[in-house]
């Protein structure tokens, strides 16, 4: 079964507007939940089992849980700054139903007890954030957002922050730089922004899918809700499915569900005649898996037990008829593109990354550069303030691990290509500087 | 492979340039010195009461103050200086951190076309390939590789003035520029807002009748 909860309705025509939405019972669970204490609504959220939908996979619960009480100015950020590549799951949801992240928003920030809510969307995306200022301007009109929530006493406000153009800004303390006006550079950790935040104050991020998900979790209840999916990764996803498949777009699917049915019985599988060579099950940044590993069951667990994450569920499928080094290539330029530079390791890394791949390209590479590049990855992830180079590290580590081979087949035949004699190991040096006399 | 190089050797443009000690370091631009469009003035005022913290809004006021000029010229950024109470170095420093905000001339249409991997391993270099050489030096258009773009159900695609168009083929590509030329909705048939998915039979929201192929497990 797919499209269960937040794409239940998603094809209806008009229901970015507030009339229809209210008709598909939209702010029906706003009402349920204002009726409740915030506390309770804050158990129903631990009770769904409910983790980050953004990358992390962090219980979402527990982290509305870490905001401290007490009446001060606290900020609820909704991350729309999806740059992940491969993800447009939260693009279908704000322009096809905006009004359910915006339920969503209010009322896990009256369980966070937050007075300012901000969407930060990125600038590429005009048409969502568009939709999203039309949505904010009809829920406002209706009483949703503004002073006095249907009469319960809770107040909020909301912004539609436009973002304009850089991968880091996804990053949660990047986002925050970012919205308070500075370059996006990502923070030192601890402090969490639950605790030092937006403008210093404690601050809940979520991303769009997740807090999209919160009115239907008030509704069905939490208990209900977490009985979907499997033991560890509860509820529903959406996988963008992307890349060498017949039906590319995002799908609804329950956690637990196996990765061929996805790729093959919802995205239809490879063009005719090709076999799926890797696969990333979750954005670029996510090590690749190969054909074995199609069988595993989609969640948070068994991904990363298979040494890959489920990381922003992008699932982008590469067939046997594209060559490894062209993706690693891809993948590491866009790491060293959006690298905002702040950490060294991060910074210079996918530089090197990048270097080493394109000499491994144009036959100017000896197998000793694999070696090189093996550990240049292994040397940036952890070393950094954000997760940007690991995201690169761990891709092209795992391709490096699993299509040894074809490096190093590509390493010989560039060369062949030049005219350049086979590659040997590298000559000792204890000939000293005479040699070249 | 020869790194590009600027003056004196350096990797960096401007680097060399010496600095001069005489001069003082730029405040923030006065307002009887700097001429404001009211409509901008009121915009980036308008974005600054939005936030607790007013610096909040230099995102949008750059962006604003880039469709009045063009790009993030010196006078644009003196310009939001000025109203936002900020250095220009300090707005500098933010212009040249993000992608869509130009801080050289750059043409009045942009064309990002999506290069990044989804795109790509379904013909996005080709598409790049030819809109470079159907825009030629025609200095309306800023046609950019940009990073992906979230689309990726309709790859290879391009957003066009911020519409986004695909699945596109190089032969779509003088179309696309003659409507762009013409001041017509682009490719009206292939934007993403006309249709709800790309491929009719993509997307169906439910499981296909035909048996799951490769399921040999």
């Amino acid at each position: 079964m797919s499209d269960i909860l937040l794409f239940k309705d998603i094809d209806e025509p008009g229901l970015a507007t507030l009339e229809v939405y209210a008709k598909r019972g939209g702010y029906e669970s706003l009402r349920k939940a204002l009726e409740m204490t915030p506390e309770e609504v804050l158990a129903q959220l631990e009770s769904s089992g409910l983790r980050g939908r953004g990358g992390a996979g962090f219980a979402m619960g527990k982290k509305v849980s870490f905001l401290p009480k007490g009446s001060i100015d606290k900020y609820l950020v909704c991350n729309a700054d999806e740059s992940e590549p491969g993800t447009f799951k939260d693009r279908e949801l704000m322009q096809k139903s905006p009004h359910m992240l915006i339920e969503g928003i209010v009322i896990a920030s009256y369980a966070a007890g937050a007075s300012r809510s901000f969407i930060y969307i990125r600038g590429e995306y005009v048409r969502q954030a568009d939709m999203l200022d039309a949505a904010l301007a009809e829920a406002t009109q209706a009483g949703y957002i503004g002073e006095d929530i249907l009469k319960s006493g809770h107040s909020l406000s909301l912004v539609v922050h436009r973002g304009a153009g850089a991968y880091i800004c996804g990053e949660e303390t990047g986002l925050l730089d970012s919205l308070e006006g500075k370059r996006g550079n990502p923070r030192l950790k601890p402090p969490f922004p639950a605790n030092q935040g937006l403008y210093q104050g404690p601050t809940l991020i979520n991303n769009v899918e997740t807090l999209a998900t919160v009115p239907a979790i008030i509704a069905m209840g939490g208990e209900q809700y977490a009985k979907l999916g499997t033991d560890t990764s509860k509820g529903t996803k959406l996988v963008s499915v992307s890349g060498h498949v017949q039906r590319p777009g995002n799908y609804e699917i329950e956690l637990g569900t196996p990765s061929r049915e996805i790729i093959y019985g919802l995205a239809g599988g490879p063009p005719e005649g090709r076999q799926v060579k890797c696969w990333f099950p979750g954005g670029s940044s996510a090590p690749v898996l190969t054909a074995g590993d199609l069988d595993l069951p989609y969640d948070f667990d068994s991904m990363a037990k298979a040494g890959s994450m489920l990381g922003s569920g992008a699932i982008i499928v590469v067939d046997d008829s594209t060559p490894i080094l062209d993706v690693a290539l891809k993948v590491a330029k866009f790491y060293r593109h959006e690298s905002c530079g702040k950490c060294t390791p991060c910074r210079e890394g996918t530089n090197w990354t990048v270097k080493m791949l394109e000499r491994i390209d144009n036959g100017t590479a000896t197998p000793m550069d694999i070696e090189i590049m093996a550990s240049v990855q292994e040397h940036i992830i952890g070393n950094c303030l954000c997760v940007l180079g690991d995201a690169m590290a761990m891709p092209i580590g795992s391709m490096i691990a699993k299509f040894r081979d074809e490096f190093e087949t590509h390493i010989e035949q560039a060369r062949a290509r030049n005219d350049l004699a086979p590659a040997e190991p590298e000559p000792a040096l204890a000939g000293g500087v005479s040699a070249h006399a | 492979m020869s790194v590009k190089r600027f003056e004196g050797g350096s990797r960096v443009p401007g680097w060399y340039e010496p600095v001069d000690p005489a001069k003082d370091a730029a405040l923030v631009p006065s307002p009887q010195e700097v001429q404001v469009p009211a409509e901008l003035r009121g915009e980036i005022e308008r974005h600054m009461a939005l936030y607790p913290d007013s610096r909040s809004a230099a995102l949008p006021a750059l962006a604003a103050a880039q469709r009045v000029h063009g790009w993030c010229s010196p006078e644009a950024i003196d310009q939001v200086a000025c109203v936002m109470a900020l250095t220009p170095a300090y707005l500098d420093a933010v212009a040249t951190f993000y992608d869509m905000l130009d801080t050289e001339p750059v043409g009045r249409h942009s064309v990002y076309v999506c290069t990044n991997i989804s795109c790509s391993l379904r013909g996005a270099g080709e598409l790049y390939e030819a809109m470079r050489d159907g825009a030629g030096d025609d200095p309306e258009f800023n046609v950019r590789a940009f990073e992906c773009l979230g689309a990726c159900d309709i790859a290879p695609m391009a957003s066009v003035d911020g519409v986004y168009v695909g699945p596109l083929a190089p032969e779509d590509v003088p179309r696309l520029l003659e409507d762009v030329r013409a001041g017509r909705p682009v490719l009206a048939d292939k934007q993403l807002s006309t249709r709800i998915v790309a491929d009719p039979n993509a997307n169906s929201r439910a499981y296909p009748s035909h048996p799951i192929e490769g399921g040999e497990s």
